[in-house]
């Protein structure tokens, strides 16, 4: 028996969707052309799930900053934060994002996914309690196992729930932390942050936000959903990523709190790995700097999130319950979605497909991400290619006088593997 | 098996019930991933509806080792007689 034997569940499923036509786990773009079009098996493809919300990859000022530090300081640091692996750059970025938040102080760790793995890992420790939505993300989950707080789940989005399980907590002396999302990155909805914060004060809880989705998104200034809602003042530390809105890769922390900067020698997250390549810290600290110059990234955002979000909800599918970057069609049954997929992407559109379990609400979503960047006409061809396929596959009616042709999907994918199967970034659990 | 610790178990079994809306046999020997085939999520989700139930907080480590209803209705007891 091989020590790889408890994944044959797994390895089924794999196959199962290689047999459907491209698997939706196994994309190789052979080539980038814009933050909105790549290139697929020589094919000019319309990229509609890649995060990249503010379209900041392909920058003029950003490439060039990132090309300077590239010669001046080398392609990596080769090592930690608190050994030789903080330059100037990582310092300039901390400072950089700690006053665009309003914050005293500020980590830069080398994933989002590491921000939250150490930031829950280390901020709730043994006696102490995380409160995590029921949704959070598979990063949240995983800081949370790392740690040694008790792990309690509240009900997606839902203040009073929370409040309910923290009322149950009152008489025990460790301290809360609640975390929850600005953004959640299956549906788009957004967490009800004045309801949320004002149970914190209540209990006297500490509140955690994830920031991934909603930076540069959301708010007058682009500070997020706590600006968006009014709550920069209940949220005590924000976690945020450099891979959606800033078009790089990394991840941060801030806050107020006094010593937070003690964390630097505590969180082992942080300690125990390379720190970014300084390329990496000038584009991002570009992008930050457009984020900030250019408010009008994120009106076109919200404008081209609105056309595909009610486009599609007027055409007749399941969309998520809000307008927001993030806009996701609830399909039936995996095979079924499996199909529509591939049928998309024959069609030159690419965007994610996530499957159950990774997803709330146990149904499989075709998931885009809108950038501020798509033009009105790609959107309208996504659209195009949505009713298509959906009245090939009788998601949608025909239309009158149209032949109905439901086509049999390709393979059935079991759904049973107890595992996140999420393309691309952004899966829960 | 005391009475109180017999009550609980026959609760989580009727809870159960509910959620899995099959008909099952349930009883104490039951192996909740295997006999059950619940994914990781069903069993996170079942939990919360028993902290409910119950009005306790059942921390999610208390449950990692966990595998038959038997353990389950162990670790709640214990967290019932806490509050
Ligand atoms: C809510 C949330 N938090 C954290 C992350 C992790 O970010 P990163 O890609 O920087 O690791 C993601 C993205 O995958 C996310 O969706």
């Amino acid at each position: 028996m091989s020590i790889l034997s408890k994944f044959a569940p797994l390895r089924q499923t794999y196959e199962q969707l290689r047999a459907a036509g491209q698997n939706p786990f196994e994309m190789v773009f052979d080539g980038m052309l814009s933050p909105t079009e790549g290139l697929y098996r020589g094919r000019r493809t319309i990229l509609l799930g890649t995060n990249n919300y503010l379209g900041l990859t392909f920058d003029a000022d950003c490439i060039q900053e990132s090309v300077e530090a590239l010669h001046l300081q080398g392609t990596g640091t080769t090592g930690s934060r608190i050994a030789n692996g903080s330059y100037d750059g990582h310092r300039k970025l901390e400072h950089a994002l700690a006053e665009f938040l309003g914050r005293r102080h500020c980590m830069v760790f080398s994933t989002g996914y590491q921000a939250n793995l150490g930031m829950l890992s280390t901020l709730a420790g043994k006696g102490d309690y995380l409160l995590l939505d029921a949704d959070s993300h598979a990063s949240i989950y995983d800081g949370a196992r790392l740690g040694h707080a008790e792990v309690v789940r509240f009900r997606h989005n839902d203040p009073d729930d929370l409040h309910k399980r923290l009322r149950r907590l009152a008489n025990e002396p460790g301290s809360k932390l609640v975390v929850v999302e600005g953004i959640y990155s299956m549906l788009g909805d957004a967490a009800p942050l004045r309801e949320i914060a004002q149970v914190k004060r209540e209990m006297g809880a500490w509140l955690m936000v994830d920031e991934a989705h909603s930076l540069g998104v959301l708010g007058d200034h682009g500070r997020g959903l706590a600006e968006h809602t009014g709550t920069e003042a209940d949220v005590d530390f924000v976690v945020g990523t450099f891979s959606k809105s800033l078009g790089s890769v990394g991840g941060f922390c801030v806050s107020d709190l006094e010593d937070f900067d003690v964390l630097r020698v505590a969180c082992r997250p942080y300690m125990f790995t390379a720190s970014l390549p300084p390329a990496v810290m000038a584009s991002t600290l570009a992008a930050l700097r457009r984020l900030q110059e250019s408010p009008e990234l994120r009106t076109r955002l919200a404008d081209n999130a609105g056309r595909l979000y009610y486009g599609l909800r007027d055409l007749g599918f399941a969309v998520g319950p809000q307008a927001s970057p993030i806009v996701s069609v609830a399909l039936p049954e995996a095979p079924l979605a499996v199909e529509f997929w591939n049928r998309l992407l024959e069609g030159g559109l690419y965007l994610n497909l996530a499957l159950p379990p990774a997803t709330p609400t146990q149904q499989p979503l075709l998931r885009s991400s809108v950038s501020a960047v798509h033009t009105t006409q790609q959107i309208d061809r996504a659209l195009q290619l949505f009713e298509l396929v959906g009245r090939q596959l009788g998601v949608l009616p025909a239309l009158a006088g149209a032949r109905r042709q439901r086509v049999a999907p390709k393979a059935a994918a079991p759904v049973h593997a107890d595992v996140a199967l999420i393309a691309s970034a952004g899966g829960t659990r | 098996m005391n009475e109180t610790l017999q009550n609980t178990q026959a609760e989580i079994i009727e809870g159960l019930r509910e959620t899995l809306r099959k008909p099952v046999t349930l009883d104490g020997s039951t192996h909740i991933v295997r006999d059950l085939q619940l994914d990781s999520l069903a069993v996170m989700d079942f939990i919360m509806s028993l902290e409910d139930r119950f009005d306790v907080v059942i921390p999610l480590d208390r449950v990692a080792e966990v595998e038959t209803l038997a353990d389950l209705a162990r670790v709640v007891d214990q967290l019932r007689g806490r509050t």
